[in-house]
């Protein structure tokens, strides 16, 4: 008989339930306004590395989003001022112990807020569940170095290279910063982080995404961008937002241009949000934080799928 | 053979690595932040029993191994090859010292044991979990120390050596466990 039965147990659903509940006290305790804008829209994100599920609704392509930012910064432009959502998001092809192709995301934006303040809050947030969770802030210079002994901003890509191919056992030719960065920072200093809530600021400039860019306090050019690591594993990832529309549309250009070298399929720029930035979005920061794997370390389970109602079945995706 | 892309590994799954067939034992997906998603997959390579692990890009293949597990009948050696037969075929191949290793000492003629074919030749060869061989020379038997605990070396049919109960004589047939090398019980 096929198995038809839940993959988390009863316990974690009351848990799940609890968690979801006390997100919500906390922003509305917090003078933030929940929003449930749709999953559905015309455009998907450009970002190389995030890939869209896409259906057709009345014979139009549609995109599910892969987080509600687009059409969050539309309402923080035309005036909500701190807004949270709490609800389904998707990416196709990600699929494992930490990963499922639906999932749960909390995000939220702070209008008139900095990274800094987001990342106080954020804390407050996530020790209100565990007040023994140590939290601790660190650069992500200072974190690079520490592990590897390279600098992240200064060392040369060949160094770079070496250190991304002698971690992972094979050998990387032409490939760009950003990427070994990626591979060194998830190898060799993510399980170097201590337990607890880490909060890593100070990205650097080629990790940008949606956030400003700034100068560290060495002068380095850095992302206004930072991340959050619970028990070492990544739970959030937040800016202090790129308000600007030509730099926000020069970067869209940019991925496009990226996606076309490795072969995937271009997706439309989002001029609505386009224009939403040309109208004016207020100064913010905001955040994007994983709920199924902040259940997962709260109740200290080790994969996604004991904490999702129904995980797809083993044998479609590892 | 078909290519496997990275979102097809599975654990047990047969593929070419540095021109050696190996066996995926474990495939972890990884995705940092906004960046480039990983695969760090275990491997065991089938020719020397050693695993790798390596990181590949997500998205990345490669080549399927040709590579079959078959239950098969061993009939003998000649002293160079170990000679095994398909039950339902009828058709023999033939193993050398190198591939069947170790399990040369649990074979027993007419035993069934799972032969590894890659590229239809033989690459390694399981004995059962569990075999029933004779023991061929050991120290007399001491009567009466059965609740003793104590053991000795007996050398069984096919040359294995394992620790038997002081009681058991030559000529008794004994039940071992191949993967530990560890006497069970009598048969």
């Amino acid at each position: 008989m096929t198995d038809w039965q839940p993959t988390a147990t009863m316990e974690t659903l009351r848990q799940r339930a609890r968690l979801l509940s006390l997100i919500r006290a906390f922003f509305d305790g917090a003078g933030a306004l929940e929003v449930d804008v749709p999953v559905l829209a015309d455009t998907g994100v450009t970002d190389l590395h995030i890939d869209c599920l896409q259906t057709r609704v009345n014979g139009r392509v549609q995109y599910l989003q892969s987080s509600p930012e687009y059409y969050m910064k539309r309402l923080l432009a035309a005036g909500s001022g701190s807004i949270y959502f709490l609800g389904r998001a998707f990416r196709d092809g990600e699929s494992g112990r930490r990963h499922n192709h639906e999932f749960t995301l909390l995000e939220w934006y702070r209008q008139g807020w900095d990274e800094h303040q987001l990342m106080a809050e954020l804390a407050s947030l996530v020790t209100s569940l565990e007040p023994a969770w140590d939290v601790e802030k660190h650069r992500y210079t200072d974190l690079f170095k520490r592990a590897t002994g390279l600098d992240p901003h200064s060392a040369p890509l060949a160094d770079i290279r070496d250190c991304a191919s002698s971690l992972a056992d094979t050998r990387f030719h032409g490939d760009e910063r950003s990427t070994c960065l990626d591979l060194i920072f998830s190898l060799a200093v993510e399980p170097s982080l201590p337990q607890g809530l880490v909060l890593v600021h100070d990205y650097p400039a080629c990790q940008a995404a949606l956030a400003r860019l700034g100068r560290d306090e060495d002068g380095n050019p850095v992302a206004r961008r930072f991340e959050a690591f619970l028990n070492r594993m990544e739970l959030a990832n937040g800016y202090f937002e790129l308000t600007d529309p030509a730099e926000q549309r020069r970067r869209f250009e940019a991925d496009l241009a990226l996606r076309k070298a490795a072969g995937k399929p271009p997706v439309p720029c989002d001029e609505y949000l386009l224009s939403a930035l040309e109208a004016g979005l207020p100064p913010c920061a905001g955040v994007a934080l994983g709920v199924d794997r902040l259940l997962m370390q709260w109740l200290g389970l080790g994969d996604i799928r004991d904490v999702l109602p129904f995980a797809p079945a083993e044998g479609g995706h590892d | 053979m078909a290519n496997y892309s990275t979102n097809e590994f599975r654990s047990g799954l047969k593929v070419m690595l540095d021109g050696d067939p190996c066996s995926i034992v474990e495939n972890e997906f990884v995705k940092p932040g906004k960046g480039q998603a990983f695969n760090r997959v275990r491997l065991r390579n089938l020719k020397t029993g050693r695993v790798w692990e390596r990181t590949f890009k997500s998205g990345d293949s490669l080549e399927g191994a040709d590579v079959t597990d078959l239950d098969m009948q061993y009939l003998y050696t000649d002293g160079e090859f170990w000679h095994f037969m398909e039950p339902d075929t009828f058709e023999q191949h033939q193993a050398d010292k190198n591939t069947v290793g170790d399990a040369a000492q649990w074979l027993k003629e007419q035993d069934t044991v799972v032969v590894t074919l890659y590229n239809g030749a033989p690459l390694s060869v399981m004995p059962p979990n569990h075999v029933e061989l004779e023991i061929v020379d050991t120290d007399p038997g001491l009567k009466g120390d059965t609740a003793q605990g104590g053991t000795k070396p007996a050398t069984l049919a096919t040359g294995a050596v394992v620790k038997v109960p002081l009681f058991l004589n030559i000529g008794d047939v004994v039940r071992v466990d191949t993967r530990t090398g560890e006497y069970l019980s009598r048969a």
